[in-house]
């Protein structure tokens, strides 16, 4: 035993580690969230949410056009991600946990996973852009969607296999079925998890630049349908970032406030509806 | 002794993979009447209970041969459906397992809403009086639509009978229904286990032998997946014919 003192001192100095630690962390996430909301705000004004860019040498104007297009993108990513991502992640918990095919299936989301997201852009590009012959929204939003799939998947099952075996045997010794017993008991005990990695998931693809470059491509423009290239916020961060303008850096600093503010506004949100609907 | 019958198991051989748990268990479990399971850890109490209601079948690996009717007709066989059986004989497990994303109310209600009874009335009659028969109305009468996951562990497990109640089954297994409760629930849940057999037939898996003895009307002891003695409690308890039954219940080992 050492004495009262030394183990005092020792503790303290932990303390004080986990606690340096834990404010370095805090104090990057929030320098950088101060210091785009800085930047971005001196840019942003109603001009930017109506209307659409101006060309270069003239001043203001804005980036309405990217904003719908970024969320015309999600609305396609979510489209494919979620209902492949989630339905797969039920099939990996529910029945796949010891299968071959669960192993072949989670073994090959945790490649595409790590697969670099240009190169799902490469593929978006072969299976829609070649063959039609242009750029287009739906392009951009397949190569996002396919993107979520293996995060969205492979989070759905881990909050699955959280939920305890006790309550699927509670389900089934109820004479339920089993899809009841996953549909109505084990879903809804794990939605709350779930929805948040979908979100994260939504959120990490909202922020993709090179899956965009050449499958939705840029448009100075109203994108007229999906099937036209559509101007999206990342793109736009990197078209004007990269610009020698001085009016376009101040540009791309408000698009970067308006799509981290879109992300928290859909993380807020989801909250609150939860919220409404479990019980207190 | 003249009694109805509800279980009659013949033969019943069970185990997981290449572990054989239960070997050659035939006995006859009367209606209306508690049987307790007793017997050491490891011994198969709860895989016995667990091939009852066929939720032995859900653990993977699991096997099971023999037979088993229920009230004279065969609950395993080709073409019987097992959620079937499942909705005759109801079962409460060892930990309270409430469904945390439902309210009071809607964990009594699960059972009946989840297979298909959409009346309003009926569904709110039946959880009123499943929540009587565990002794649970007065306690949760006032909060019946806020989270189930407030309730303290008894009130849980009780709410747990209730939910099991509520689909009317003829038969209730408990496997260890106390074993994670203070001694006043205990006290509680084995006052409701005394009303029960009067319109259910019940068995319970218990560890704890003196309360077997309260609350049995009838005892199996079960040792190394073998049935050594079943009979009338006070008979068990008092004269064991069987010297391992003996050993057992004065603390000789297990």
């Amino acid at each position: 035993m050492t004495n009262y003192s030394v183990r005092k001192l020792q503790n303290g100095i932990m303390v004080g580690l986990m606690g340096a630690g834990a404010f370095l962390l805090l104090s990057i996430l929030m320098g950088t969230l101060i210091y785009i909301a800085l930047k971005g705000l001196s840019a942003l004004n109603w001009d930017f949410f109506t209307k659409l860019p101006k060309p270069v040498g003239e001043s203001g104007g804005g980036m309405a056009n990217a904003i719908v297009g970024t969320l015309k993108l999600l609305g396609i990513a979510a489209l494919i991600g979620v209902p492949f991502g989630f339905i797969g992640g039920v099939y990996l918990s529910e029945y796949g946990r010891k299968n071959k095919f669960g192993f072949f299936v989670r073994y090959s989301a945790d490649l595409i996973a790590g697969v670099p997201s240009i190169v799902m852009g490469i593929f978006a590009y072969t299976l829609v852009v070649l063959p039609m012959g242009h750029f287009s929204t739906l392009a951009g939003g397949l190569g996002l969607g396919i993107m979520m799939i293996p995060i969205a998947l492979r989070s759905t099952e881990e909050f699955l296999k959280l939920v305890p075996s006790s309550l699927r045997e509670a389900g089934l010794a109820l004479g339920l079925t089993q899809w009841k017993t996953i549909t109505f008991i084990v879903i809804p005990s794990a939605f709350r998890g779930i929805l948040t990695g979908i979100l994260l998931d939504l959120a990490r693809v909202a922020g993709e630049t090179a899956p965009l470059l050449f499958t939705a491509f840029s448009n100075k423009y109203w994108s007229r349908g999906w099937l036209e290239p559509t101007a999206s916020l990342p793109v736009m961060i990197y078209t004007y970032a990269i610009s020698p303008y001085d009016d376009w850096h101040r540009q791309a600093w408000a698009a970067g406030l308006v799509l981290l503010l879109m992300i928290l506004g859909t993380n807020l949100l989801a909250r609150l509806v939860l919220r409404r609907y479990q019980p207190t | 002794m003249m009694t109805e019958i509800t279980f009659t198991v013949e033969n019943l051989k069970a185990g997981f993979g290449s572990h054989q748990v239960l070997r050659d268990i035939n006995m006859q479990i009367p209606s209306r009447r508690v049987t307790a399971i007793i017997g050491p850890s490891g011994c198969g109490k709860s895989t016995l209970i667990r091939c009852l209601n066929r939720m032995h079948e859900v653990v993977p690996e699991a096997y099971l041969e023999g037979k088993i009717f229920l009230e004279g007709s065969p609950i395993y066989g080709v073409g019987i459906d097992p959620v079937l059986v499942r909705r005759r004989v109801g079962m409460v497990f060892q930990k309270a397992n409430l469904f945390p994303s439902m309210t009071i109310f809607q964990n009594v209600a699960s059972g009946l809403v989840l297979n298909g009874v959409r009346k309003k009335n009926e569904i709110q009659e039946k959880v009123e009086s499943s929540l009587r028969k565990s002794a649970l109305w007065e306690e949760v009468k006032g909060n019946l639509h806020e989270s189930a996951m407030k309730l303290s562990g008894g009130q849980q497990q009780r709410l747990c009978i209730a939910r099991a109640l509520a689909i009317q089954p003829q038969v209730l297994l408990m496997d260890e229904p106390c074993s994670a409760l203070d001694p006043i629930s205990t006290a509680r849940v084995e006052e409701l286990i005394h009303e029960l057999r009067e319109n259910y037939t019940v068995v319970i898996v218990t560890h704890n032998m003196q309360q077997a003895a309260r609350v049995s009307d009838f005892t199996a002891f079960l040792y190394m997946g073998e049935l050594v003695e079943f009979g009338e409690t006070k008979v068990l308890f008092t004269t064991p014919r069987e010297k391992r039954t003996e050993d057992y219940i004065t603390g000789r080992f297990g």
